[in-house]
């Protein structure tokens, strides 16, 4: 067993490397030792490899290389200085990272239409694994560390009318582990909320199993207290022809670290991610994601927008891009746009493609960062509307067009509401 | 009846080489009903008067008065001069992504008459007035600006002059980049909202061309931050057949500026 690899193509990575090998103006040309090794986009050969090596070995700096197990006790403690943990201030995990998980978890209420299946389970039921392995040790932590799941099964066929609601309630500052598992089967349509409120120290793992020509809209919302600390591993797998729409929209809480995967694992998906956030002075709100091209002819979209205002708001986002070379025909695209409203707040936002093979659609991606345009500023003014109003207007507009995506307006006109308090409190 | 005076304006901006007097000591005054047309070359400061009017921050005033019915225009703010009456259609309107045009014409005409409009009566004061400049339904939907094609920019923006009434409106050459058919539009626009007989209309262009449709009761020669001549509607039709080329002689650094203009026309 090997542990040499040797640097895949990185684009827009924020690589200390100073080249990419193998990586010439027409393309990359993969070695032979890679190209065997890219295949399963859940369990590929060599994720299993550094999954089960107990850890040991240098990881592969592609994404495809990341240490992916079930066992906590495979990923080292946490330093700050790994590459997925770089931008996060671990003491304000308050624990998820180190200690065991024992903590009372949110409580679950599911408020769902008739023929959709909700359970609760043990830990041995057979769904549980059945759509994602944590890439991390908090969610590794919460992996080992929870009692039970709630499962949530939209029978195939079933056109759910009215969206699925999960309502996870905080249950206090102990930490905590959650487990939750989406199953949309074969053909089926349905659109799923989990909706975080109160205070909560909590890991939380979000398996999600889109089946062959199903439709998903999962929703999650992050409305936390103040005082709440929430890690989120939400995977989702994509069978042939599947449909999923994955929308995070993280407003309130100390640390939110939501960490979204869609993995490809039959041709004709396809996923479309999008992301609101808007963190206020202290806040710090992270988003990763992972979309895997492991197969062909495959669709990804995504697109977050942020806002930040007020001292040390700090926003991260990590895009991670893989069109593995089995991946012909891929169809990507994905977007970071920040808008920062005062001094004082800090946005990190950090674009990776990388692409294995070059018959692809197309790929592209794109990140900005910036203040008000004074000249939208100019304009709005210059027909009468106030200063504040105006900047309003443009925030409002500026996060709108994610909230346009939601399509449930019960949730569309909450989440409008929500902004409008953000944007209040830009003018204390 | 309201008086809009501007008295020995000198504007300058900030550039990389330091400050550029752009407004050499400007004077004008246009009343109610009145029709003023700014015409010269390229550089010559035609917009940059527009933009120090509408109180842009780019430009600053370094002298000089602005008044609308004696009150003080240059110590208020943008949006304070919107709402005092004055109106800018800009060269180049811009596009402000994630608000509608719906939004963004009734919050504005709600600023404007410091209450909402009657919600019945506007939706239908906004269609006839689109219909009139031959703008399509479905523009309210979409993002101010946002794809507009220049014509369609600058249809929008006699729309907003139509809807919001203001006391004066400044065109900044609101003709350029039209063909004839929205040239024709666009000037039938302002003709009516000047016809209300509650507006003064100070017109910006480079071209003679517009001015066969709407009918100055004054033009003023703009060369290098002065009004070089002053005179009526007949003024611009020897500028029609002469250029700008006979103001080249004495205008300093304005003489290149002023032949290539006449060369481009």
């Amino acid at each position: 067993m090997t542990d040499i690899t040797t640097e895949k193509a990185r684009i827009g990575a924020p690589s200390a490397q100073p080249f990419i090998n193998g990586f010439t103006e027409e393309g990359e040309s993969l070695s032979p030792l890679n190209a065997a090794e890219s295949k399963s986009p859940l369990a590929g050969e060599a994720v299993k490899r550094h999954s089960h090596g107990g850890g040991v070995g240098v990881p592969d700096s592609s994404r495809a290389g990341r240490l992916t197990s079930y066992k906590l006790a495979d990923f080292k403690p946490l330093t700050g200085m790994e590459e997925d943990w770089r931008f996060t201030p671990l003491k304000r995990l308050r624990g998820l990272h180190t200690e065991v998980l024992g903590g009372a978890a949110p409580s679950v209420s599911v408020t769902a239409p008739d023929n959709v299946i909700v359970e609760t389970v043990g830990r041995d039921d057979r769904r549980i694994g059945s759509a994602a392995i944590p890439e991390d040790r908090v969610s590794a932590n919460a992996w080992e560390n929870f009692t039970e799941a709630t499962v949530i099964t939209v029978p195939a066929e079933v056109q759910a009318e009215g969206e699925v609601s999960v309502l996870l309630t905080g249950q206090g500052t102990g930490a905590a582990a959650q487990h939750v598992v989406i199953v949309a089967e074969k053909f089926s349509k349905s659109v799923v909320v989990l909706d975080h409120q109160g205070t909560a120290v909590v890991s939380e793992n979000i398996e999600i199993l889109v089946e062959d020509g199903a439709q998903l809209t999962v929703i999650s919302l992050q409305e936390w207290n103040d005082d709440a600390v929430h890690a989120s591993s939400q995977q989702a797998k994509l069978g042939r022809d599947a449909k999923f729409k994955h929308i995070v929209v993280s407003l309130g809480g100390d640390l939110v670290r939501v960490t979204p995967s869609a993995r490809f694992t039959a041709p004709g998906a396809e996923a479309e991610m999008f992301g609101l956030y808007f963190a206020d002075a202290g806040q710090h709100l992270e988003q990763r994601l992972f979309v895997d091209h492991a197969v062909a002819n495959c669709k990804s979209n995504v697109l977050y927008k942020g806002a930040l205002q007020g001292r040390n708001a700090h926003t991260v986002w990590v895009g991670d891009v893989l069109i593995r070379k089995e991946a012909e025909g891929t169809d990507t695209y994905e977007a970071n746009r920040n808008l920062v409203l005062t001094d004082g707040a800090r946005a990190d936002s950090v674009p990776n493609l990388e692409i294995e093979t070059g018959l692809i659609a197309g790929a592209g991606h794109a990140s900005a960062t910036g203040r008000f345009d004074d000249e939208h500023l100019f304009y709005l003014m210059a027909r009468g509307i106030p200063e504040e109003v105006a900047r309003r207007l443009v925030v409002r507009g500026f996060l709108n067009e994610i909230i346009q995506k939601i399509k449930v307006p019960a949730i569309e006109e909450r989440l409008t509401a929500a902004v409008e308090r953000e944007l209040a409190a830009t003018d204390n | 009846m309201s008086t809009l005076e501007i008295k020995d304006l000198h504007v300058s901006i900030d550039t990389e080489q330091g400050t550029k007097e752009i407004l050499k000591g400007v004077s004008l005054t246009i009343r109610t009903g009145e029709t003023h047309a700014i015409m010269g070359p390229n550089g010559s400061g035609k917009s940059t008067l527009a933009s120090t009017i509408a109180g842009h921050p780019r430009y600053n005033v370094t002298a000089g008065t602005i008044t609308l019915d004696g009150d003080d225009v240059l110590a208020m703010s943008v949006d304070e001069r919107a709402r005092a009456g004055l109106f800018l259609a800009m060269q180049y309107p811009v596009e402000v992504p994630g608000v509608s045009m719906t939004n963004f014409l009734r919050t504005a005409k709600t600023a404007i008459d410091g209450e909402a409009p009657k919600l019945r009566t506007w939706t239908k004061d906004v269609k006839a007035a689109m219909a009139q400049l031959r703008i399509d339904a479905d523009f309210t939907q979409r993002n101010v600006n946002e794809g507009f094609s220049g014509g369609e920019k600058k249809r929008v923006e006699i729309l907003q002059l139509e809807l919001f009434k203001p006391k004066f409106a400044v065109l900044d050459e609101t003709d350029s980049g039209l063909d004839v058919d929205a040239l024709k539009v666009v000037s039938e626009g302002v003709n009516r909202a000047h016809a209300e007989g509650n507006m003064g209309t100070l017109l910006i262009t480079h071209y003679t061309r517009i001015l066969r449709y709407i009918k100055p009761d004054f033009v003023h020669v703009f060369v290098d931050g002065q009004v070089v001549e002053e005179g009526g509607p007949e003024l611009a039709d020897r500028l029609e057949e002469e250029g700008y080329d006979r103001y080249a002689t004495g205008a300093g650094a304005a003489t290149i500026a002023a032949a290539d203009a006449a060369a481009q026309a």
